[in-house]
């Protein structure tokens, strides 16, 4: 049981790399790249780069947005959570899912109705485009940063321990590939490398799922009562079925609750795949899918993260790396060897880049669509000239992943992805439910709402334990809850209303018939 | 206001008033959820059937919950969409 770790720990110290992983990442590598070469024929104007001209079908942009929206740190970080510390872990794969409803109800069909390329486009419908763009673009902006520094980082350690890569090569080829798609293949390339990452992810899984619970008789219980039993031998008092030490109280479970389901509302690179489909009802099919394949994703880490916890065991996982983040690949060395650990590796890798393409997309958007074109050029910057600087954009925030991901080498990120959902629901969230749903919602009102609910989340995430005490080093945390949305979500709205009915703002109260009919049926 | 204005206002405010009800049960699901794991340990550590907690039932039925409420959004949501095929061919 333990030869997995032992292997794995032996390629992480001598750097020796497993040849049918590379085999396998070059395979996908190469098919990737290759439709990004197709792709690069069709994408000849800034609707085709930003959006794939609307021609993804509900189904595809199902499975795409399963692509952008598993993470590595889904994979890899869940199924270390749930084999380290059971229950606790799996508060994260509801949480990630609970979302999803939200985006259907309130985000998904209003957004393809009202915008083109990006959520600023809503929430600037009907208010003075300046401000609210510069807004919107620097909530999107540090969103895509945080969560782009927490990937690279993450990729850059992941594959120096899969692929026996040294940290800053890794960082640098990531960055490569996924520029190459982005710039070359803008929305069409992204589509089809997030669309395969999704298919080789749920496969990968389902297969690895099958293969644990054939040791169990195909009975999920027998799993998670073998885990039990595993985890109470070395520590009796440890349930893993039951909470652990990681919500510490009702405010911590409501905060965190608060971020990861508002916060997927709110995420840039996800809500920008609604523009790639013709119709509000392709756009209502494509959530459907998604939270179909993301939700069974979600349900197949119960039972990896236990099966890595009875067939690798705690103590290997947790000596390779203390977060965890190897117990999936080292269950598929325990269960299928190296040729099934490089199939997974491979797939990590994938992952990482289908993720990193997104969010680099829906970056470049709020550079060029939102600042150079609406902010810098009033709105009246011709075609060919917006399709440059979306590709210059692109450069620009590819080579930026690359330097942050050099730059925050060794460094604690973990916190940075519950700091990008944070300013998701508190920064962009309640903007953008308020622009559809308010008539007396003004520019001001907006403005106040993204800076205050964006800046809140930033500077309390800063005061919290993950910051202010485990990387500065203080005695004792500010703000003593993991996650800030409890405050600066609310705190976004509260600024929405009260300076929007301090600033009254006719205008945009006289466009609001226009707009609401737009929002639910369309042009 | 004409007829069809105000059918078309009327319209987005049932629209809305769905798609928010839906939202709010979504958020008691999972608060509740989320509240039980933070206030009722012991519960949620305890076994319905030996190996399955309350904690992973609830937990998994939570994102059963999400499927079941999108499934009947949809179902609305495409009645809706009828409704509005059916006004704009009158309008023609």
């Amino acid at each position: 049981m333990t030869g997995a770790g032992a292997v794995l720990q032996a390629a992480a110290e001598a750097r020796e790399v497993n040849v049918l992983a590379i085999v396998f990442f070059f395979a996908f590598v190469a098919i990737t790249l290759g439709i990004t070469y197709w792709a690069a024929k069709h994408t000849k104007t800034t609707s085709q780069f930003y959006a794939a001209g609307g021609k993804i079908s509900g189904f595809q942009n199902g499975l795409a947005l399963a692509g952008d929206y598993m993470s590595a740190a889904s994979f890899l970080g869940i199924c270390g959570m749930v084999a380290l510390r059971g229950f606790d872990g799996l508060m994260y794969s509801i949480g990630f899912l609970v979302g999803w409803p939200i985006v259907m109800f309130l985000v998904a069909e209003p957004l393809r109705n009202l915008g083109k390329y990006t959520f600023a486009d809503v929430v600037a419908y009907r208010l003075r485009q300046r401000p609210v763009r510069v807004a919107a673009a620097l909530g999107t902006l540090s969103v895509v940063v945080f969560y782009l520094i927490a990937q690279m980082v993450g990729a850059g350690s992941l594959i120096e321990l899969l692929f026996g890569l040294p940290y800053g090569v890794a960082v640098v080829i990531v960055g490569l590939v996924m520029l190459g798609y982005v710039f070359f293949g803008g929305m069409v390339a992204t589509t089809w490398v997030q669309i395969i990452k999704a298919v080789l992810l749920l496969g990968g899984a389902s297969l690895m799922a099958l293969w644990v619970l054939s040791r169990f008789g195909f009975n999920p219980l027998a799993l998670f009562l073998a885990a039990k039993e595993a985890a109470a031998a070395t520590d009796p008092h440890a349930n893993v079925l039951g909470p652990g030490s990681f919500i510490t109280g009702p405010w911590d479970a409501t905060s965190l609750g608060l971020a990861l389901m508002f916060g997927t509302a709110g995420l840039p690179h996800i809500l920008m795949r609604f523009y790639t489909v013709p119709d509000a009802r392709a756009a209502r099919n494509s959530v459907t899918c998604a939270t179909g394949f993301i939700g069974f994703f979600y349900l197949l880490t119960f039972i990896l993260g236990f099966g890595a916890l009875v067939i690798v065991g705690q103590a290997p996982i947790r000596a390779i790396d203390s977060g965890g983040n190897m117990a999936a690949p080292m269950l598929a060395q325990a269960l299928g060897g190296d040729a099934f650990l490089g199939f997974i590796a491979a797939v990590a890798f994938a992952t990482i880049l289908a993720v990193v393409a997104g969010l680099t997309l829906s970056g470049a958007a709020a550079l060029s669509h939102d600042l150079w074109v609406n902010v810098v050029r009033h709105g009246e910057a011709p075609e060919h000239e917006q399709f440059v600087v979306a590709k210059i954009a692109t450069a620009l925030l590819g080579l930026a992943a690359v330097l942050f991901g050099i730059l925050f080498q060794g460094q604690n990120v973990a916190f940075m992805v519950g700091l990008a959902f944070a300013i998701a629901a508190s920064g962009n969230f309640p903007a953008l439910v308020l622009s559809m749903l308010w008539r007396r919602y003004t520019t001001a009102g907006a403005v106040a709402s993204m800076v205050g609910g964006g800046t809140s989340a930033i500077v309390l995430i800063v005061l919290s334990p993950a910051v202010w005490k485990d990387i500065l080093g203080n005695e004792a945390a500010i703000f003593p809850l993991k996650n800030p949305a409890v405050i600066s979500m609310p705190l976004a709205f509260l600024a929405g209303a009260v300076v929007s009915l301090l600033f009254p703002e006719r205008a945009a109260a006289e466009k609001f018939e226009e707009m609401d009919r737009r929002t639910h049926l369309g042009a | 206001m004409s007829h069809d204005a105000k059918h078309l206002t009327d319209l987005s405010a049932h629209r809305w008033r769905v798609s928010i009800a839906l939202t709010a049960v979504m958020v008691a699901i999972y608060f509740g959820f989320m509240l039980l794991v933070a206030l009722a340990r012991e519960f949620m550590a305890t076994e319905v059937v030996p190996g399955l907690s309350w904690g992973v039932l609830l937990g998994a039925l939570v994102i059963v919950a999400a499927w079941a409420l999108i499934a009947v959004y949809v179902w609305w949501a495409n009645h809706y969409d009828r409704r509005v095929d059916a006004m704009r061919e009158a309008r023609r």
